[in-house]
This record gives C-alpha cells, structure tokens and sequence, in this order.
C-alpha cells in the first residue's frame, strides 16, 4: 500500500528535489534545496545572477553530482539513472550552444538525429517556432539574431518530444518583443503537455509561470503561484517620487521610521516599520527634508517587491 | 554517429583556417624541408692556392669544380691570403696545392694536399672535407689507375639504401610523422576543446549519444583527413624527389593507419585534460610537436644525444614511426623486422584510449 502511494506521488511528480546542496570550492552554490515540479507544471526559476538558477537546472538535466541530497527526474535518479534522464529531457544552457558554423536547418537536423528522430516526425510540436526561422534555414546560426538564435535553440531541444524542458535564462540578451513571444511559445508547449522548468533574472516574466521559486544565495526563498508570492508581502507599500530621487533615496533609508527602500523603475518603493505610517506622514517627512514635487501612493506589492523582502530577511537573519 | 560524421565534415570545410593546416601544411612542410633544410652541400665555396701551377694541378682544380658541390672563389696567391679569405666569409674552405705537385706525382713520389677549413661551422667543415677527399679520390684514380701500383689498399664506401646520401630520404618519413601528429592529434584536441568552450558539449552530453560515440564520430573524419595526408606527402615525395617507396604499400598504410588512431587517440587524451581550445593548441604544440621535431631522431640523430634524453626520445611514438617508415619505404623491410616498433605505437595507442576514457567527463564539473 505504501509502495503504491509513492508510485503513485512519483508519477504526478516530474521533479523531485530533496535537500540538494553544491558547493564549488568554498562558494556553496545550493544550500540544502528542496522543491518539487509537477507534470504539465511551466515552473519558474526566479533570481538574480549567481543565485544558483544555472547550478540547479544542470543537477536536473543530470550534468551535476549534488554534493548532498537527492534529485529525481520521472523517477530516476540524476546521479544513477542519468541514461535514462537523458533520452526524456530538452536541455537549451544559457549560453547559445549550437554549432555557429552550420545552417539552422543542419543544426535541427543534427540534434533530431543524436535522438534518433527527425524534423518531420515531431514537426507539430515545433512548427510554430520553426515556420519564424524557417526563412533563415540556409543561414549559419552564428549569424542569427539574438531572438532568432534562441528559437532555434528551442527548436533542437524540442526536436525529439521531450517530456521535460529545462531552459536556463533563455530570453536573456533577447528585445523584449522576442521575449513576449517566446513565453506564448512557452504556453503553447505547456498546453502540449510538455513539463518546462525555466529561469530567469527578469522579475516581469515571473508572473507568467504558473508556479515560481525565488532563489538568492543558493536559498529558496518561497515556492507558489505568482499572485500568493507577490500577495505573501505582509506590509503596506508606497510608491514614492520627488524631484531629486538621489536624495529620496538617501533621506528615506536613513529614516528612522523606514523598513525598506529600494529603487522600482522611476519610483523608490517604501515599507515603513509600522503599519501606522501612512502617506501624509511620509509627505510630511519629505517636505521637511526639502523635497518637492512629491507623489506618494500606496501600492499593490509585486513580486519583486516580495522577492526584495524575502532577501532582506534572510540576510537579517544571518545578521541576527 | 552518420549525422555526427557529417556534422564533423561540415565543421572541417567550413573553417578555412583548418583547411589551410590541414592541406596546405603538408605541402610546405615537406617542400621546405626537401628543398631548404638540407644537410648537402652544393655549390659551396672554395678557394685554391695553387703553389704548382702545372698541368695535372689545374685539371685537380677543374675536377674539383665539376663536381657540382664547389664553386670556386677567386684564387689565392699566396698563403697570407688565406686568413683574410675565411675572416671576409668569403669561403669555407681552401685548399693548397704545393709547388711540384704534377712533377712529384710523377715521380710517384708522395704528394701531400692541404685542406684548411672553417671549422666555426664544424658540420659544414666536416662535409666539405670529406668532399674533398672523395673527389682527390676519384682524381687519383683516374691519373693513376693505368699504372699498376705495387701495394694498393684502398677503402671503397657503398652506402645503401641511400647511395647518393639524400637528405630528403629522410626527411619525407619526418615530416610524415610530424604532419600526422599535428593534424591527427592536434585538431581533434582542438575538436573536442572548442565543443567544451563553446557550450555545445553541455548539449550533446545531455543526449542519448554515449561518450565513446561522440569521440568516434569525431574522430573518423580526422582518420580519413590524415590518411589522405600521409598519401599527399608520399606522393609529394615520390614526384617532387624521386623519394622511393621499396617495401610493401600496403604494409605501409596499415603502418601510417595504425600511427594516425595513435596519434588520435593522444588527441582525444590532451582534449580531456583542457578545457579550452588554447589549452589544447598549446599542450599540442608543447607537448607534441618540439618533442616530436627534437627527440625522434628526425633532424637530430639519437645516437649523439646524452642517454637521457636518448631513453626520453623511445617515449616519442614518432621515433618508431619514423623507424618503420624510414625501413619500409627505403629498406623494403616487412613485419618480420618492424614488429617490434609496430606493438611498441599499438600498445601506446592501447594507453591514450584507456587514458580517454578514463578521463571522459560524462558531467560538467
């Protein structure tokens, strides 16, 4: 009976992750991880660069021995069953690697057939990536553009069907109307059934996965839907603006009554320590530092502001 | 392992650069080493003080300029020309005739001729000297040889397999080794490097491909590269120097074959221990190239090395190649005598793929 419901727990599982940890040399990498991505899941690895997102993505595509913990992929183990890992995953690393030298259609071509498949046998599944680089498919890859080079990146990862999709940062260094697409391929493929687990440093493409785990340091900070990360931010936020936003920045965070205070865009957001504070007395405090023009409005707390304020915990804590 | 095949090719013929080490490397090497280093002398400048001025002196003088390996410089008149003519560079060798040298001969009497040379270039002093004597040799023969000597012992060389002393002789099975080494070993390091650089490994071992297919499919079109190489460089030889091949051909391209998997397999060895192509290139030429130039016996002969370096130079596998071929082509030498030299590069290739394979990453680090 037991066996049964772990079978059974293995199979709605794509990924399971338990107490992973990495180090290299004296930087630990991943610090006792733990995650799980279920089939069908288009799961989002959030965190700026050097947090682990590449680390992890690669123990899962069986390219890693963790130093400690286990990682299942379908059921098989990174480390013992890595054959079998690697006949079910599509695997696009950060950096561009496909052959510069050959044509798009020579590089499809290529990585279809170390699969043991073709173009035409799974052309449904990438028809609508391929029909955008198909003009080029006489052109070297090298001499693609950068939106151009990562779908056919994706192209010859999904060249065989795989079951899971690992993509590490692959709209990094792409214009942001490339980027747009490239996440509605995303959804297209995830309604295909495919499992995607990608990374990201950019906080908007965060909201488009169905769940996310933040990762800073080599530490979860938080796995779950978008919205609850973004709506786990447990104090009031304000937007703020004056004329001299160097300034604001400075006088803010030397406040005593300043929790946090981080540049957003054009806007610095502000959490006070105390939920009694309130946008007058944020103005107040203002004006008597000499600012003008100020706009203060409470705002929705995105998930970058919860990722700001999961991260500031943490290293309070280690403060602490 | 086709589409890796092709995809090899593909990578090959487009890079021009690997195209120009690959074909155009051969062909210059082995002219320049054929043409340009050569250890025989030609045209090599001499000056005569001739004391005697006689008949048989002057036809001595002649012969010696006939040979093709003199050019004599202006004549010397007296002896206290003769430091300034080797102080000016002007020549590398004089030769004295002593006065009555036609009349003394005559007279059977014994004629001593006085060879004076720049030994500031002691190779060079050493050949021309011998050259010298060779043609005096012949010159005594031909003034002499009627008349019945009473006692006439004389010493006859015959040099074999190389009667006229060719250097190119044994510069073609040199240049063969070194060629093979580079291309074959050389390129597939900076093969393998470049996947690893360029992130591409990371995808192809995140593949069903297993290592040993992805060193196979490497490797076979730099197997058939080299082989067309080695017979680029035969022909050369046999066309451009009328360099002979005596011994069995086919033997000798079960030889050339079996050095190329070697030296293929060293190169899949240095690809496993860089991490970047310039490692490779450099670990290549370093660890390659000067040993195999240096210590093979190909320009510097082994017997004259300290024995050190003399046991060093058997752990060169060009050494035994340039052995075996150096015997097939000029000697006609079979199995029979090679075997030794051909299980000495079968074992070291044995070595490299186990060493390969024991350091294929099937991760990353």
């Amino acid at each position: 009976m037991e066996c049964r419901v772990r079978s059974d727990y293995n199979i709605r599982l794509m990924i399971r992750i338990s107490d992973v940890e990495k180090h290299f040399g004296d930087v630990t990498a991943l610090d006792k991880v733990t995650l799980s991505v279920q089939r069908g899941e288009l799961f989002g690895l959030i965190g700026p660069d050097g947090a682990g997102k590449t680390t992890l993505l690669r123990i899962i595509a069986s390219l890693m021995i963790p130093d400690a913990g286990s990682t299942l992929v379908a059921g098989h183990d990174v480390v013992k069953d890595f054959a079998k890992i690697r006949q079910m995953v599509g695997y696009m690393p950060g950096r561009f690697s496909l052959y510069q030298d050959l044509s798009v259609l020579e590089n499809i071509t290529f990585f279809a057939s170390i699969f043991k498949t073709t173009l035409e046998e799974n052309y449904d599944l990438i028809r609508d990536i391929y029909v955008q680089i198909e003009p080029f498919k006489h052109r070297q890859a090298g001499k693609l553009s950068g939106g151009m080079k990562q779908k056919l990146a994706l192209c010859c990862a999904l060249v065989h069907r795989p079951e899971l999709l690992i993509l590490d940062e692959p709209t990094t260094g792409v214009d942001a109307v490339s980027r747009i697409e490239f996440w509605d391929i995303l959804n297209r493929l995830k309604a295909m059934g495919i499992t995607i687990i990608v990374s990201t440093p950019y906080m908007d493409e965060a909201s488009l996965c169905e769940r996310i785990a933040l990762i800073q340091g080599g530490h979860l900070l938080s796995i779950d839907t978008p919205a609850a990360v973004a709506a786990s931010f447990p104090h009031s936020l304000f937007s703020v603006k004056t004329d001299n936003f160097f300034l604001l920045l400075t006088h803010l965070r030397e406040w005593s009554a300043t929790f946090s205070a981080y540049s957003f865009g054009e806007y610095v957001h502000f959490t006070p320590t105390s939920e009694t504070i309130t946008e007058r007395d944020i103005m107040s405090f203002l004006v008597e530092k000499g600012h003008s023009e100020t706009h203060v409005t409470k705002t929705q707390p995105t998930i970058e502001d919860s990722f700001m304020y999961l991260m500031m915990k943490k290293q309070n804590q280690y403060a602490g | 392992m086709k589409a890796f095949i092709k995809k090899e090719i593909y990578h090959i013929f487009r890079d021009y650069r690997s195209m120009l080490i690959l074909f155009g490397m051969p062909v210059v090497q082995v002219l320049i080493f054929g043409f340009a280093i050569t250890n025989e002398i030609k045209d090599a400048k001499v000056t005569i003080l001739d004391q005697s001025g006689d008949v048989l002196s002057n036809r001595f003088v002649s012969k010696l300029t006939a040979s093709g390996y003199f050019k004599a410089d202006r004549a010397l008149d007296h002896p206290s020309q003769i430091e300034p003519a080797f102080r000016e560079g002007r020549v590398k060798q004089v030769i004295v005739i002593p006065s009555g040298f036609g009349a003394d001969l005559g007279l059977h009497k014994q004629v001593t001729i006085q060879i004076l040379g720049d030994a500031s270039d002691p190779n060079t002093a050493n050949m021309l000297k011998n050259y010298t004597m060779a043609v005096l040799n012949a010159f005594q023969m031909q003034e002499m040889g009627m008349q019945a000597l009473p006692v006439d012992v004389r010493v006859e060389p015959i040099m074999y397999y190389n009667p006229e002393l060719k250097g190119v002789y044994m510069f073609v099975p040199g240049t063969m080794a070194i060629i093979l080494m580079l291309v074959s070993a050389m390129m597939t390091s900076i093969s393998i490097a470049r996947e690893k650089e360029l992130g591409t490994m990371e995808v192809l071992l995140v593949s069903p491909l297993r290592p040993w297919q992805i060193i196979v499919g490497k490797v076979i079109p730099y197997v058939a590269l080299s082989f067309v190489n080695a017979l680029l460089i035969l022909s050369l030889g046999w066309f451009v120097f009328g360099v002979p091949i005596i011994g069995h051909k086919g033997f000798l391209m079960l030889e050339v074959l079996l050095f190329i998997i070697m030296s293929l397999s060293l190169g899949i060895f240095i690809s496993t221990v860089s991490p970047t192509q310039q490692v490779a290139m450099l670990l290549s030429m370093f660890a390659l190239m000067l040993p195999t130039i240096l210590l093979s016996g190909f320009i510097f002969p082994i017997e004259n090395m300290p024995v050190f370096l003399q046991w060093i130079s058997n752990l060169m596998p060009s050494k035994w190649f340039i052995i075996i071929v150096r015997d097939v082509m000029l000697k006609g030498s079979g199995i029979a005598y090679l075997w030794k030299e051909t299980l000495i590069i079968f074992g070291m290739t044995i070595f490299f793929i186990g060493l390969s394979i024991a350091n294929f990453k099937l991760r990353l680090e």
